[in-house]
């Protein structure tokens, strides 16, 4: 579904990923895992041209979605961000209600349908398995939310336009055991709709949730494999080294 | 952290290779019992026996404690999980030196009246767990498969002790308990030939990560 050929990309002089090559499937999760600084972040950003806007910023290669090249001219980034959707490492709803949080995204996209927006809100907020902790008090401000509710908030804003796929910058990190593990279960559930793409540094989260495993390293993808082969039997010692814990 | 887990899996190696060393000595010394008639050996099997039941305790504990603690993954992992079924086949292996032991005390075999070539059959035995514990302390693969390739000569061995001792048997004076008992221990020896097996195959999925027939 999406189909990276040999991706490279500068922050102005400085090569921050080298010639990446991978299919990503579909209805799946994908973990990219990695040391600080490997590349992993950076190459989770491109996949919806979320650093086009920084300095400097150059790009070669293709992102195809779809078979269709995203760095394209005539690429709409509104739309190509509507249908990959991100969620970032720390929960940043907007100081507005629950509510209007979720139907930001519909609204912009010009759906002013009351009866269609609190359907929205409704699926929206079921599939981020909020709804039921939610319901009561939708006109409250989403800030009075706890970190983890707020980070399912933020999923579920990410839902609203009906993405196919979901991109996750270390979504727990910031995060307790509890509501990890929520997060976790519902990336999960999730993908059974979605294709998610999720960035993390936690090495048990990526065995426990993940079907297909991409290792980072100084920009280059050393290793991309099943979970159950890259944690059981990993081909390249640097993949070894590095989810065994002797570095990173 | 990782230099703390690297101490904890140079212990459960060395444990490991304590209980090998255990292993290898109870069934050499029922051997030697059984060749040399000697009743106290015998006794001495139990002791060892003992030792490597305690041990197969400890090296459990200590890999479900690496697990909890450490989570491992990778060759860690297949380390560690291999250790946890190794020391099943090193426990059994015990046990059956000390059933040839027991069978022993019996009385009903004696050197004069062993003339079959069990004393060979036990040799190829002893070099197979010997053997099977040496590719696991030097990781070495090729002695491995060596191992589960010399089985076939101690079966050998052991349909040889079945066909002399069907011999034995339609003799007028047949010994009918010397017969069955060393038809026993003959068994006991080609299992321990099996666990060895066992062992070659756990020491080639910790090096390859896949269970080769």
């Amino acid at each position: 579904m999406i189909t990276v050929k040999d991706l490279c990309l500068w922050y102005g002089n400085t090569q921050a990923l080298h010639h990446i090559n991978m299919d990503i499937p579909e209805k799946a999760i994908t973990a990219l895992i990695g040391p600080s600084g490997c590349g992993k972040s950076t190459f989770l950003k491109t996949l919806n041209r979320m650093n086009d806007l920084i300095p400097g910023i150059r790009i070669t290669g293709e992102v195809c979605y779809n078979e269709k090249n995203i760095f394209s001219p005539d690429v709409d980034v509104n739309m190509l961000r509507k249908e990959i959707g991100m969620v970032f490492q720390k929960p940043n709803p907007f100081p507005m209600s629950i509510y209007d949080n979720i139907a930001y995204g519909p609204r912009t996209h010009g759906i002013t349908s009351r009866v269609k927006l609190d359907d929205i809100v409704e699926r929206s907020l079921r599939d981020a398995a909020i709804w039921d902790e939610v319901k009561d008090r939708l006109r409250k401000n989403a800030l009075g939310l706890s970190g983890g509710q707020q980070q399912r908030l933020c999923i579920a804003r990410a839902l609203a336009v009906s993405p196919d796929v979901l991109l996750m910058d270390e979504p727990t990190s910031a995060l307790d055991p509890i509501s990890t593990s929520k997060i976790e279960e519902l990336a999960i559930s999730l993908k059974e709709k979605y294709t998610i793409i999720i960035v993390t540094h936690n090495m048990q989260q990526a065995v426990r949730i993940s079907d297909k495993v991409a290792f980072f390293l100084l920009g280059e993808m050393i290793e991309y494999n099943d979970a159950e082969t890259i944690f059981s039997m990993p081909s390249d010692k640097r993949t070894e080294d590095y989810i065994t814990g002797r570095f990173g | 952290m990782r230099s703390k887990f690297d101490e904890q899996l140079a212990l459960l190696h060395k444990e490991l290779i304590t209980m090998g060393s255990l292993c290898e000595n109870a069934i050499a010394l029922s051997a030697k019992a059984l060749d040399e008639g000697n009743l106290t050996m015998s006794e001495e099997v139990f002791d060892f026996t003992g030792q490597i039941n305690q041990k197969e305790r400890d090296i459990e504990a200590m890999c479900m404690r690496l697990l909890l603690q450490q989570q491992p993954v990778a060759k860690d992992l297949r380390v560690i999980s291999s250790a946890l079924k190794m020391v099943t086949d090193m426990e059994r292996i015990g046990d059956n030196s000390g059933d040839i032991a027991e069978i022993f005390t019996m009385g009903h075999i004696t050197p004069a009246h062993n003339k079959l070539n069990i004393h060979d059959m036990a040799l190829a035995t002893i070099k197979m767990v010997k053997d099977s514990i040496d590719a696991f302390v030097k990781n070495d693969y090729k002695l491995a498969k060596e191992v589960i390739e010399y089985d076939d000569v101690v079966d050998r061995h052991f349909d040889q002790i079945k066909l002399q001792l069907i011999r034995c048997l339609s003799e007028p004076e047949a010994d009918g308990e010397f017969a069955l008992d060393l038809l026993m221990i003959a068994k006991y020896f080609e299992r321990i030939g099996d666990h060895a097996v066992n062992i070659a195959e756990w020491v080639i999925f910790s090096i390859t990560g896949s269970k080769e027939a």
